[in-house]
């Protein structure tokens, strides 16, 4: 793919992304940004490429440790946004019954 | 041999760039939020599955291998962190990545090399230099954002002598090896460019204060987010390129929200206390004489009170109290009093934060308040009951122009009729200023650890 078709893409990128997270109480700061900390693990794609593509058993190594701590940002990401997000729905259902039950 | 043609690849990384663009719209609710995760998850997923069938990978089994380590090291951590720790450990998240990020760019870097003319790609030097100056600076920035947090060094600005010049000199020196490295090419340059990017994150970090390291965390993140779309340019990878960039402009939004909730400006952040502006403030304690009180004393006035307001702040955390206030709460709305919590924005150490923290105790989403909603009904509430914070409901905000915190909304607990601060010490806050209120002679202290505290004047309430 070509440099400026690259370029077209991050800027209409760029403009989705300013649009998707306008607007959001502060109650969901933390686990927005644990979750957008999350989506950057995704550089474990790349990590696994170099890592694939070594030549050498240096470039291994390093391309290895590089998959470690992408994979450490991806997983961990989730899940700990997981855990928070967990806690918010927790009660969700317990008060939305009484509502249910009056009407 | 790969399994996919280029053009399935194209159309699958399509794939999870929408689920990433789903998942941070359904963050953005609270109704969406964890599913979006989960989407988010199952696009990290399909893509992972797709660079495995699309590119003629070595190595396999080491890759795979190194995948579960890092996932042996992350999920225990991420399952068994407390709820109040979690602010670092999402910075140590982060920092993992940008330096993966960087890692990236170094290998490509000598692979362009290895390849011959290495400066026939322009552009793709220019996103090598990129990666490695901003993923190296995220690296090391976000490990001492976790040391402030975990405070395993001091949570007050390090200003050391000459921090301006040396932060600025390195930022121009670093700049110039960037250029340098785009000109020519060259792996050395690569290395030299990660050091200095590891060295400038270290200086950029240091002279922030402890209540300011959310925002910077936030930060982090959206340069890790850059770093990554920059990654994507450099292995032509467009799910690297959208993800990051979608990360690195929803992370820069994020970050002025939350500026703009404390009341500060990024740039004030950042760079305050090089110019010596925000680093008033003292962590003497006061001899002034203040009111203390006793778990019955506050028992009475609770349990006498119509109305309560609970402001509970980083210390009810710290003390695991957030299910004994709960209790305490159900007590005195027993008693048909008016329970209300007045949740400020960046109460606990992040944004948010507390509302975790409160949600992880049962507390019912109805009764936490937030600030604009709260502060009004401070004048018709007879008792308000601060458990663990202080820089949040400290006047100075409004009338100490030196303060590091000043400008930021805080609650006006001084309204109300009585206020009842439940403390460790007189220690000052996480921003290390005095707050007046204490003096105050309507506001009583009860010293003490939260959850002892609070353990005591429950057990009062209900003697009463």
């Amino acid at each position: 793919m070509s440099g400026v078709a690259l370029l077209a893409i991050f800027v209409l990128a760029v403009f989705v992304g300013f649009e998707v997270v306008s607007k959001v109480s502060s109650t969901l700061h933390t686990p927005l940004m644990s979750g957008a900390n999350a989506i950057h693990g995704i550089i474990l794609v790349g990590a696994v490429i170099v890592a694939g593509e070594a030549e050498n058993g240096l470039e291994l190594a390093v391309g290895l440790f590089a998959t470690v701590l992408a994979t450490v940002n991806l997983v961990g990401g989730f899940v700990v946004t997981d855990r928070m997000l967990e806690m918010f729905k927790g009660r969700r259902p317990a008060a939305g019954d009484p509502k249910g039950g009056a009407r | 041999m790969s399994v996919l043609s280029g053009s399935w690849t194209e159309v699958l990384y399509l794939v999870a760039a929408v689920c990433f663009i789903l998942a941070l719209k359904g963050l953005s609710g609270p109704k969406t939020a964890r599913r979006g995760n989960l989407i988010g998850a199952g696009g990290a997923v399909v893509g992972l599955l797709v660079t495995f069938l699309a590119f003629d990978l070595d190595h396999i089994p080491l890759i795979l291998l190194a995948i579960v380590v890092g996932s042996a090291l992350a999920v225990p951590a991420a399952r068994r962190v407390q709820m109040t720790q979690m602010p670092q450990l999402v910075a140590l998240f982060n920092g993992v990545g940008g330096g993966a990020a960087a890692v990236v760019a170094i290998l490509e870097l000598a692979a362009i090399g290895a390849g011959g003319d290495a400066t026939s790609d322009r552009g793709n030097l220019a996103a090598v230099a990129f990666t490695v100056l901003v993923g190296s600076i995220s690296f090391s920035g976000s490990c001492v954002t976790f040391a402030k947090l975990q405070e395993l060094m001091t949570t007050r600005p390090v200003v050391i002598p000459g921090a301006a010049p040396l932060l600025v000199g390195g930022l121009v020196f670093s700049v110039g090896i960037a250029v340098w490295l785009f000109a020519v090419g060259q792996l050395w340059l690569g290395l030299l460019l990660l050091v200095l990017g590891l060295a400038v994150g270290v200086m950029v970090v240091l002279p922030v204060g402890g209540a300011d390291v959310p925002i910077v965390i936030s930060l982090l993140n959206a340069f890790t987010g850059l770093t990554v779309a920059a990654g994507g340019f450099v292995l032509h990878n467009t799910l690297l390129l959208v993800a990051g960039t979608l990360v690195g402009a929803s992370g820069t939004i994020l970050t002025r929200e939350m500026a703009s909730a404390m009341g500060r400006s990024v740039g004030g952040v950042m760079f305050g206390a090089l110019r010596g502006g925000s680093t008033a403030g003292s962590t003497a304690i006061s001899d002034r004489p203040v009111k203390s009180v006793t778990p019955d004393d506050v028992a009475i006035l609770l349990g006498y009170a119509r109305k309560v307001i609970v402001v509970p702040g980083y210390g009810l955390a710290v003390a695991q109290a957030q299910h004994t206030i709960r209790e305490l709460a159900e007590q005195l709305e027993a008693k048909g009093i008016e329970v209300a919590y007045g949740i400020h924005p960046v109460a606990g150490r992040m944004p948010g934060h507390m509302n975790v923290l409160l949600a992880e105790a049962n507390v019912p989403y109805e009764a936490l308040k937030e600030m604009d909603e709260i502060n009004p009904e401070f004048k018709t509430a007879d008792v308000v009951l601060v458990v663990g914070a202080n820089d949040v409901v400290n006047p100075a905000a409004k009338t100490t122009p030196s303060a590091p915190i000043y400008g930021m909304p805080i609650l006006e607990v001084a309204d109300a009729q009585q206020v009842i601060f439940l403390k460790r010490s007189m220690r000052p806050g996480f921003a290390g200023i005095e707050n007046e209120l204490l003096y105050d002679p309507k506001t009583s202290l009860l010293f003490g650890d939260a959850k002892d505290s609070l353990t005591k004047v429950l057990s009062a309430v209900k003697a009463l």
